[in-house]
């Protein structure tokens, strides 16, 4: 954990650093702080019938929501993929990072046959997913078909396979990723800490639980963070190409949902209601990386 | 770097048999989409589905690109990945160095606000935003596909963690020898963070390459649209039965400037992982 400096390496700039923050700053209060406050001020008002005019409505936008079948559907979804993605993603990326980091050849080989799905984009993701089970033609349902005698696998129609399908293509699309990441923090762990667990007689699992995984923990909550935002918003496209969010409401997690309530239905407080429901979700969610990222900073002196 | 030790015959064996079903199974679906891309229509219908490369790659990346006016978009796609990259790079350069170098009033609250950026991601504001960017006149510009993009956390976070590895002579020697802040800042602390510009260049050019949401919201017209809408439109233009040859054609041509990318820059993205995974 490097220190902050706290001396002034160029004396007598006093305009310079803040020239030097001003265009960052000027971006992120221009499009970030001030629309953000603008979603909480929207999410209090409803537009009337033809859209002309607004009106004070208090919590009845948020009302609506929590009361709204849809938007709990769409809560569901969300949480069941997030965990999916999060969950299933994490895991097995850690086992292979674990299996990757050992004096084994090709190294770099395996780096870069691992990592270069990273580059591909929900959509490209969505789109070869789409055409892999495919009804009645994709390679998938014919192998599930082949293989149970018959079995036919639809997606199109089966709204919790439609969920499996959509979240088990996202966590490809983040696996070498997530692979490389934690590779890159189990290789920051002292090897001495390992010696000195093994030299204890501390079995391998003991090893990972008592001393791999917590020393891990700052790279695995940066992750979880990372596959947060990806499984929430990031992940867009690929509803949009594979599902539209369907079948009934099966895949259509609160970014599809908000997208079609702020621009297809017009119906500006409930998108901004739901904006402010998932600012709340992330805020969270940051907090407690920034919780554990200090905690690491105790460890480490 | 610590590795645990050298595993011995069968079991290095084993480690790479399921390391390589590993690759293998990761990479099948771009197989697949690859051999796709090579069929006749028919041939993408036969039954039991073919995993033997056709000969009609060529013509299907033709149909592909001239249907959705591939070339357009590539155009359009290029420009602003290239430039927002360029520009979150510049502006995370500069803040980063205000931020490790300098003293000033507000620093303390100032650097809280810019990580706040992560917290606001476009969802939680984008009707307000889409606004904005009408209000501006902005619709269907690279003004509005680029803007509400410039801020980079990532990038500050990279740099400020870089250049707090910077031996504290070098600045002092710098400035025996008569250099100002600016001089220091462009003839050694930028060349010398040349792996973490690199790094930032792929995460951000993928980044921006992959953007749908937004593009959608703010263009409407043809010639503003990007790859990704590209791909949509490639698949919506068939719903009964889609000509999967033609879209996968696309598809993979689409998925080839961000790969290439991250494959000319794989060290440098490769040791920017790394020194994310240490902060």
């Amino acid at each position: 954990m490097a220190k902050v400096i706290e001396e002034e390496k160029f004396p007598g700039h006093p305009l310079l650093p803040y020239v030097l923050i001003l265009p960052s700053v000027a971006v992120i209060v221009l499009f970030l702080v001030v629309p953000f406050l603008q979603s909480v001020q929207e999410s209090f008002f409803a537009s009337t019938a033809f859209g002309t005019n607004t009106v004070f409505v208090g919590l009845r936008n948020y009302e609506r929501l929590f009361s709204s079948p849809a938007f709990r559907a769409s809560a569901f979804a969300t949480l069941l993929f997030a965990a999916f993605v999060m969950g299933v993603g994490l895991a097995v990326s850690l086992a292979v990072a674990q299996l990757l980091n050992q004096k084994i050849r090709g190294q770099g080989f395996y780096q870069i046959a691992l990592i270069w799905t990273y580059a591909l984009s929900p959509n490209v993701a969505g789109a070869i997913w789409a055409l892999m089970f495919a009804p009645a033609t994709g390679i998938v349902p014919f192998v599930v078909s082949w293989l149970t005698g018959g079995h036919l696998l639809n997606w199109m129609t089966n709204g919790s396979l439609a969920l499996l399908v959509v979240s088990a293509a996202a966590t490809w699309k983040m696996l070498g990723y997530n692979i490389v990441f934690f590779l890159a923090g189990l290789q920051n762990i002292p090897e001495e800490l390992l010696d000195a667990a093994r030299v204890d007689g501390a079995g391998p699992w003991r090893t990972f639980r008592d001393i791999t995984f917590p020393m891990l923990s700052p790279t695995t909550t940066f992750l979880l963070f990372v596959n947060m935002i990806y499984a929430f918003f990031q992940v867009f496209g690929l509803i949009d190409i594979m599902t539209h969010g369907g079948p009934g409401d099966a895949t259509n997690i609160l970014i599809y949902k908000l997208y079609r309530d702020a621009f297809l239905y017009l119906d500006t407080g409930a998108a901004s209601a739901e904006s402010c429901v998932i600012f709340i979700v992330i805020s969270l969610a940051a907090l407690v990386q920034l919780t554990f990222a200090t905690r690491r900073a105790v460890y480490a002196r | 770097m610590t590795m645990r030790a050298a595993p011995r015959g069968w079991k290095a064996a084993a480690t790479h048999g399921v390391l390589i079903a590993l690759v293998v199974v990761l990479a099948f679906p771009v197989f697949y989409a690859l051999v796709v891309s090579t069929l006749t229509f028919q041939q993408a219908y036969v039954y039991p589905p073919r995993l033997v490369p056709g000969t009609e790659l060529w013509p299907n990346v033709v149909e592909a690109w001239n249907r959705v006016h591939m070339g357009r978009l590539f155009w359009v796609t290029t420009i602003i990945s290239v430039a927002t990259a360029v520009v979150k790079i510049v502006l995370s350069l500069m803040a980063a160095y205000a931020y490790t170098h300098f003293r000033f009033r507000g620093r303390a609250l100032l650097f809280p606000m810019t990580m706040v950026t992560q917290m606001l991601p476009l969802p939680v504001r984008i009707l307000p935003t889409y606004e904005l960017m009408a209000d501006f006149h902005w619709i269907n510009t690279y003004s509005a596909l680029m803007f509400p993009f410039f801020a980079s956390t990532t990038g500050i976070l990279l740099f400020r963690q870089f250049f707090l590895t910077v031996p504290r002579d070098l600045p002092d020697a710098a400035r025996i020898d008569g250099a100002g802040p600016i001089r220091y800042f462009l003839d050694v602390l930028v060349p010398i963070s040349r792996t973490n510009i690199a790094a930032l260049f792929v995460i951000e050019f993928i980044y921006m390459w992959s953007e749908y949401l937004w593009p959608l919201i703010v263009t409407n017209t043809e010639d503003m649209r990007v790859v990704q809408i590209g791909i949509k439109m490639l698949i919506a233009t068939d719903q009964i039965s889609p000509a999967w040859n033609v879209i996968m054609a696309g598809t993979i041509v689409a998925m080839l400037p961000p790969l290439v990318v991250l494959m000319a820059f794989r060290r440098s993205f490769a040791e920017g992982i790394a020194m994310q995974a240490q902060q």
